[in-house]
């Protein structure tokens, strides 16, 4: 009943911070003339968008859109493919991620990211979730257990695996392997979360459950969602951004977008025109 | 128009696929069972039979255990010239191992079925392995006490078993003697040796230095001399007692009981102590060393040589090929260059393996091990330690020719680890060597095995480059004792493989012989079935932990 209350009061207060144009907001990423090419094809063209702390900003648009490749851009996942090439900057609290002094290692540990298809690791439900402190280079048991213990409650399954800590992830279904996956993240407590289509793969009462687990975690963290399943991303998100064919269309408060959208294409797509 | 059916539907295909299996499952177990049989009867203590033979006139008695026989037909025995009864449409021909090689120069012989008149098992024949110049089969006759008899007849057989029993205990302790306490010795007086010309070749033969050498070497001499006495109560002790026998011809024959091995009278034997000696047989041909020019005694040096080779490359080409292979797949820039370096990888799978063997020998032995020996080693030669073929030459060797599998292989199971797991990890912010130590390697650590698996099979096989680069018919020791440094690299050694041909084809005695190369053959199998069952259960126990790789 209380989180429903908070949820509403948040939901009511971005309502009024988007009314209020004016109103500065805290910029926790701001993206600034991003052109990402992949060999010759260009799949991003001059993304501008500045996206608000603790808050959840969602990535709309049909498959191919570009999407999921700005928001691999955000902890330099594309780094790890060889012929892509980024121009314009990401600035993360105002430093670019990009400047050559960054540690990526570092800024993959503040911005976390969860995939499409769960992807615990052949480990212990325990080892999954303490793997990141353990790359850190903790190893005293007592803070392990306590982290561990942390992050599964944050992610919503401690009670389901509280007894059985030891056992292999792969044995869990795959709504729990996806929060597993979220505990993983958030075991080493970063400042942003990206999510990637992290309901996709799920059944409807997982979904709800990863949607319901959104809510908690944006008391805390930055989260931008990518989705294309428009109802999640208004429900969960305060914030949408709509991309087509690599561009970003329009961005704004959730309510804004869904319910009076500035651009014809935007509107086309939430109407199901196109997509 | 039932044909085309029957075609259509597909199922000569399927039994045509059935029937490949089968051929191959058929040849298998047939390759094994005929090994098994042949290799494994050799222990069996079969009966000393006694014929009563005549050829032409002349009447004789052959004695022996029945080894084989050969059936040929009338016709053909008449052509190649032997003399067949009128009725006869087929010559009989038994292979007998007569022994008594001292006496009458060989140990094996054909007899004919027609010319026998009769044969008989009897009780009393004994037949006496012995440590030189093979069985003897005869009747005893008396026991003998520093020349005097103390027993004859029937009374004889107690005392010799326990006279046996005896000597056979002193000849451990004198093996003992001999290899362990007096081998360290020499062992030790090689080592004072080789450290005078060290230190004369640096110019530091101190006076010091001689007076601390010299007294080390009078203990040594001292302790030496302490063994030789022991050594000469002994060889009094075990020369004192011998036995008398007596071969078919009557020729009587003194053996001393220091050259007995075992004596039995397997005609008087039962089933259960028949299977006990074949027991005991069989103990000791995979437990102890061969003797008359490898066609008598174990092969044992050749299982712990084999073994040992074969893990010494293991321990080799895992790290190297596991490295080679986590550059190529995840470091390297893919591309034209990585694609001519895995061809290149592939080919060298094919190469033939005495080119490897001419490789180890040119470059290891001769380059690498000479250098090695000039560097390290000025003080013992004109005698090369390195610089000549040995243990660790063989596994280098065989490592650089196994070495393609276990990159081939590792590579797979690099490439199988799903890009998803990857990125989690670095997702974690780990670094990419730590995505690697963490995740990627144990979960392509079950390929890695699969790949050591193949190349514990392909070269604990391989005998034609082992020729070239260490092994030898007949190694006085193990690479491995009770010597600093313990595992000697440099020493040759003795392989299965290599002792299969040497003793079918290098032997002078071939009857002798062959059940053998069976044996070491079979043994040879068992060994490599053996090393692949342990790298296979280490596969099954990764991959039960690592499973993910099928959910994915």
């Amino acid at each position: 009943m209380t989180e429903q209350k908070t949820h509403a009061i948040d939901m009511s207060s971005i309502a009024n911070a988007s009314q209020s144009n004016n109103e500065v907001t805290d910029t926790c990423i701001k993206i600034d003339n991003l052109n990402l090419h992949y060999g010759e094809k260009q799949a991003l063209f001059n993304v501008n968008m500045e996206m608000p702390r603790k808050k959840v900003t969602a990535y709309i648009g049909p498959s191919g859109c570009g999407k999921s490749t700005l928001l691999r851009s955000i902890n330099r996942m594309n780094d790890l493919v060889d012929s892509a090439r980024i121009d314009g900057k990401i600035l993360l609290d105002g430093e670019d991620i990009y400047d050559k002094a960054v540690n990526v290692a570092d800024l993959r540990r503040r911005v976390g990211m969860v995939f499409q298809k769960p992807n615990p690791f052949p480990k212990s439900i325990y080892e999954n979730v303490a793997y990141g402190l353990r790359i850190q280079g903790v190893n005293d048991r007592r803070t392990l257990d306590e982290t561990v213990e942390k992050s599964l409650r944050g992610a919503a399954l401690w009670d389901e695996v509280k007894d059985r800590l030891q056992d292999n992830a792969l044995g869990m279904s795959g709504g729990q392997q996806q929060r597993l996956v979220i505990a993983r993240a958030i075991a080493i407590e970063p400042e942003v979360m990206l999510l990637d289509e992290p309901a996709s793969a799920l059944d409807p009462i997982s979904t709800l459950k990863i949607e319901e687990l959104i809510h908690e975690l944006k008391e805390k963290y930055t989260i931008v969602i990518v989705t294309h399943n428009m109802q999640q991303a208004a429900r969960v998100s305060d914030y949408t951004a709509f991309m087509y064919m690599g561009e970003l269309i329009e961005f704004g408060a959730t309510n804004d977008l869904f319910t009076n959208p500035t651009k014809k294409q935007t509107e086309d797509y939430i109407t199901g025109r196109y997509g | 128009m039932m044909i085309k059916e029957w075609f259509k539907s597909g199922s000569p295909w399927v039994w045509l696929n059935a029937a490949a299996v089968s051929t191959s499952i058929i040849l298998v177990v047939g390759l094994l069972l005929l090994v098994a049989v042949r290799g494994l009867g050799h222990f069996w203590p079969a009966d000393v039979i006694e014929y009563n033979y005549i050829e032409g006139d002349k009447k004789s008695v052959v004695v022996g255990e029945l080894v084989d026989t050969s059936v040929m037909s009338a016709k053909m025995a008449k052509e190649s010239g032997y003399k067949l009864k009128d009725n006869a449409d087929t010559l009989v021909q038994h292979l007998i191992k007569t022994g008594n090689r001292d006496i009458s120069g060989m140990d094996f012989r054909w007899i004919q079925q027609q010319n026998i008149q009769s044969e008989s098992h009897p009780d009393e024949m004994v037949a006496i392995e012995r440590r030189e110049w093979g069985n003897f089969y005869g009747r005893l006759v008396s026991v003998k006490e520093n020349g005097k008899v103390i027993a004859t007849g029937e009374a004889a057989w107690p005392v010799v078993q326990q006279r046996i029993e005896q000597a056979l205990e002193i000849f451990e302790e004198i093996e003992y003697l001999q290899k362990k306490e007096i081998g360290a010795i020499n062992h030790q007086l090689e080592r004072l040796r080789l450290k005078q010309k060290s230190l004369e070749l640096k110019g530091e033969w101190s006076t010091e230095a001689q007076e601390s050498q010299s007294l080390k070497k009078a203990e040594l001499d001292k302790e030496y001399k302490g063994y030789e006495e022991q050594l000469d109560v002994l060889y009094k002790q075990i020369r004192r007692d011998s036995l008398v026998a007596k071969e078919s011809t009557g020729t009587e024959l003194e053996i001393p009981l220091e050259s007995v091995v075992h004596v039995i009278r397997p005609n008087s034997m039962n089933v259960f102590t028949k299977i006990l000696q074949y027991f005991v047989k069989f103990g000791e041909f995979v437990s102890e060393d061969p003797r008359e020019a490898n066609t008598e005694g174990g092969i044992f040096p050749a299982i712990f040589g084999t073994v040992m080779m074969v893990m010494l490359m293991a321990v080799i080409v895992t790290p190297f090929g596991v490295i080679a292979a986590v550059y190529l797949r995840e470091y390297a820039k893919q591309g034209f260059t990585t694609r001519l370096i895995r061809i290149a990888v592939n080919n060298l799978a094919g190469v033939p393996s005495i080119v490897y063997g001419v490789f180890g020998l040119g470059f290891f032995v001769y380059i690498l091990g000479g250098n090695i020996d000039e560097l390290f080693f000025p003080e013992s030669a004109p005698a090369p330690v390195f610089g000549t073929p040995g243990l660790l030459w063989a596994s280098l060797t065989l490592a650089l020719l196994t070495l393609p599998v276990v990159i081939v292989s590792t590579e797979e199971g690099l490439s199988r680890v799903p890009k998803s797991i990857r990125e989690g990890s670095l997702a974690l912010g780990a670094t990419k060597v730590e995505t690697l130590w963490r995740t990627v390697l144990p979960m392509a650590s079950p390929a890695m095995m699969t790949g050591l698996i193949l190349a514990v099979a392909r070269a604990a096989g391989e005998v034609a480059p082992l020729m070239l680069v260490g092994v030898v018919k007949l190694a006085p020791t193990l690479p491995l004792d009770g010597n600093f440094p313990f595992l000697h690299l440099d020493r040759k050694f003795m392989h299965l493989g290599f002792h299969i041909y040497d003793v079918g084809f290098q032997s002078p005695n071939v009857e002798a012989a062959r059940p053998l190369v069976y044996a070491t053959s079979l043994l040879l199998v068992m060994v490599i079935i053996g090393l692949n069952m342990f790298a296979i259960s280490i596969r099954n126990n990764l991959r039960e932990k690592f499973r993910a790789l099928e959910g994915m």
